[in-house]
């Protein structure tokens, strides 16, 4: 465990002095502070902030995250040649990306939430929000963990960084577009359910919408969301399926560290 | 019966005019209950009914020209068991009463206030409380129903009434009453040439309004609130329906005002505000719709292929999340010189119209109406990308509904 701290430490130390994150815990303050500000209620800024955050937080956490494993393989080998088990040495360096990325987007986002929440209604979709905004931001920091150490070409890891960002924010929608329009015909909303599941970026949106009265729009669909996802168990199990998607790519990143001849 | 009233009228007729006298019922009076002093009331006379409460069975009115009247608000009590009153007499006012608790019963469409097939009748000023069905008036022609508080607290659909009930009842006036709770607000069934003006309806287990088989109505002024499934008007001819608020009818089958099979009409100066749907037009024809504003709705107006020739100008789109839904790319209502808060046009003769033709209909919208499962990506980037992509590559949008001369200014 005491590797685990120190090079958890070592990480954190790396992280504060380039800025990056300050900014980008900034950025989301200035953000979300203006939405209230410019008279937003708490679903209205809620809706808006969705979708910065759907697009904002999986691209940081990508390219940012990939950038930083490159950087810090240096360190990672030299450490390496001391006695130390990897498994912690790879824990204290995950953390070290991902405490930061989702500890900024929380600070960020989360210090009007509370200022503003007791102004109006929407706290459950503002937490909805916040814990989405988190999982997404320790998803994809596991991906772009994984992709580094699979890819030696720094170039082409962060191409894939971002080929993975592609795909799951537009390209994945736009395949479930087109299978909707494709199989219109077949009862369509259980596999569409299944669908959702499939990309963590589209189940934090549905998260955050079922916490919304605009699922009252989806319809038939959105009765079945909101049976679904809606209630308590639900939602234990949309958010369960956001930590499956932060495990499975760390477990995958994991084994990769594991075998890997540095 | 008929015979008799018309005996009894052909008497009032014949008989020398005498004075109107006023029946008090009291407590301590000479009328102990209403319906004895029902009982000794001549045509045109006044029964006056003192405060108290009075638990009586189910009370008739069957002379004509009759006005039972209450002070002090007294209490007519269903007792959870019975129809409270039944006007069965032409002329007949019925003013100041609270009418309450007639209980539910599946058998009986219990009222507070019922009509039955008289004429003329005026239901004004009283507070209908707790019943099956409010005021339900039945084969009554040319009655004013004004000024009534209906309330109800039905819990489902199942076990509650409408508020004001029309059953084959022309020319009725229905003014100025709020009505809360009920089944649906307000009800016109066979019920042609009625005017509904300045009424609030609201949080109604299902419709504010609800009216079919009723052509030639106007519904002006009203307020629809909160109700659950909206309005819904049907199978009529010339409705007029102007300056009336639709509010937060909120849900997955709820509609600001609903239309299906309504032939010729007119749709103007209406506010729709914070529904899933504003206006859904179903095979309704050669409708007008003017000057309405549609703000903050889920679809503003949802226009199926089968609604023909239905204009839209001078209204205004703000803030919706879809401006104009079809499921067709052949639609044919025409839309001309309404305000788009999505429109990005330009102006350059400074007409006040924009140059560009405005096409209300996205891509995302088509696919969402033919393809319901779709709106799971609601709100996905994808969705703004696609909107984008349209306006890149106009030959994606939807050609079907286009406003040609959309307003650069809104139009109030």
């Amino acid at each position: 465990m005491n590797i685990v701290s120190l090079v958890l430490q070592a990480g954190l130390r790396d992280l504060a002095r380039n800025r990056w994150v300050a900014a980008y815990a900034l950025g989301f303050l200035v953000i979300t502070e203006g939405l209230f500000w410019f008279g937003g209620t708490g679903p209205q800024v809620a809706l808006s902030l969705l979708n910065v955050v759907l697009i904002v937080v999986p691209l940081v956490a990508l390219v940012f995250g990939t950038i930083h494993v490159y950087a810090s393989r240096e360190f990672v080998e030299l450490l390496l040649a001391q006695p130390v088990p990897r498994g912690q040495l790879f824990i204290g360096q995950f953390l070290g990306l991902a405490l930061p990325l989702s500890g900024a987007f929380a600070v960020g986002a989360g210090i009007p939430f509370a200022w503003h929440a007791g102004a109006g209604p929407g706290g459950g979709a503002l937490l909805a929000l916040l814990v989405a905004g988190v999982a997404l931001s320790v998803s994809f920091a596991a991906i772009a963990t994984w992709i580094a150490l699979r890819t030696d070409d720094r170039l082409k890891g962060v191409g894939l960084a971002l080929a993975v960002w592609l795909a799951t924010t537009v390209v994945y929608d736009g395949f479930v577009l087109g299978a909707a329009a494709a199989f219109g015909d077949y009862p369509l909303e259980r596999p569409l359910l299944a669908l959702m599941a499939g990309n963590p970026v589209d189940l934090a949106r549905v998260l955050v919408l079922t916490q919304l009265d605009v699922s009252a729009l989806m319809g038939y669909t959105g009765a079945l969301f909101e049976r679904t996802f809606g209630t308590g168990i639900g939602t234990g199990v949309a958010v369960a399926t956001l930590a499956l998607w932060c495990a499975a790519p760390l477990a995958l990143a994991a084994r990769r560290f594991q075998r890997r001849d540095f | 019966m008929s015979r008799l009233l018309r005996a009894l009228l052909l008497a009032t007729l014949v008989a020398p005019p005498l004075a109107a006298s006023d029946l008090v019922v009291d407590a301590g009076g000479r009328y102990r209950t209403i319906t004895a002093a029902l009982a000794a009331a001549r045509p045109g006379d006044r029964v006056i009914v003192n405060a108290g409460t009075y638990r009586e069975p189910t009370i008739v009115i069957g002379t004509p020209r009759v006005t039972l009247e209450g002070r002090g608000w007294p209490l007519l009590d269903g007792q959870g068991a019975r129809a409270v009153l039944i006007v069965a007499a032409d002329d007949v006012t019925v003013r100041g009463l609270v009418v309450a608790n007639t209980g539910v019963s599946n058998l009986d469409d219990r009222a507070g206030i019922r009509v039955r097939d008289a004429r003329r009748c005026l239901i004004e000023h009283n507070r209908v409380r707790d019943n099956l069905f409010g005021i339900y008036l039945q084969r009554a022609a040319d009655c004013v129903v004004r000024g009534n508080e209906v309330v109800a607290h039905g819990v489902s659909q199942n076990t509650s009434g409408n508020g004001i009930h029309l059953w084959y009842s022309p020319g009725a006036r229905i003014e100025d009453n709020h009505v809360s709770g009920q089944r649906d607000g307000i009800y016109f069934e066979f019920s042609s040439g009625g005017v509904t003006t300045g009424n609030v309806s609201e949080h109604s287990q299902r419709y504010g309004l609800h009216f079919m088989f009723s052509d030639s109505c106007r519904y002006e002024r009203n307020v629809f609130r909160e109700n659950n499934s909206g309005v819904a008007v049907m199978y009529s001819r010339g409705v007029v329906i102007s300056h009336n608020r639709f509010e937060h009818s909120w849900g997955s089958a709820a509609y600001g005002l609903l239309l299906k099979e309504i032939l010729g009409g007119e749709i103007r100066g209406n506010v729709f505000t914070g529904n899933s749907t504003g206006i859904y037009l179903e095979g309704s024809s050669h409708l007008a719709v003017a000057d309405n504003d549609f703000l903050q709705n889920g679809w503003a107006a949802k226009v199926l292929a089968n609604a023909e020739d239905d204009h839209f100008t001078g209204n205004r789109f703000a803030g919706n999340a879809f401006d104009v839904s079809t499921n067709s790319r052949a639609a044919s209502s025409t839309f001309d010189g309404n305000w788009w808060d999505a429109y990005r046009g330009y102006d350059l003769d400074r007409d006040g119209v924009g140059d560009v033709p405005f096409h209300p209909v996205r891509l995302f919208a088509l696919i969402v109406e033919q393809h319901a499962p779709a709106l799971v990506l609601l709100r996905s980037p994808m969705v703004a990308i696609l909107d984008a992509a349209e306006r890149v590559f106009p030959v994606l949008t939807p050609e079907a509904l286009v406003d040609r001369r959309p307003l650069m200014r809104p139009p109030r």
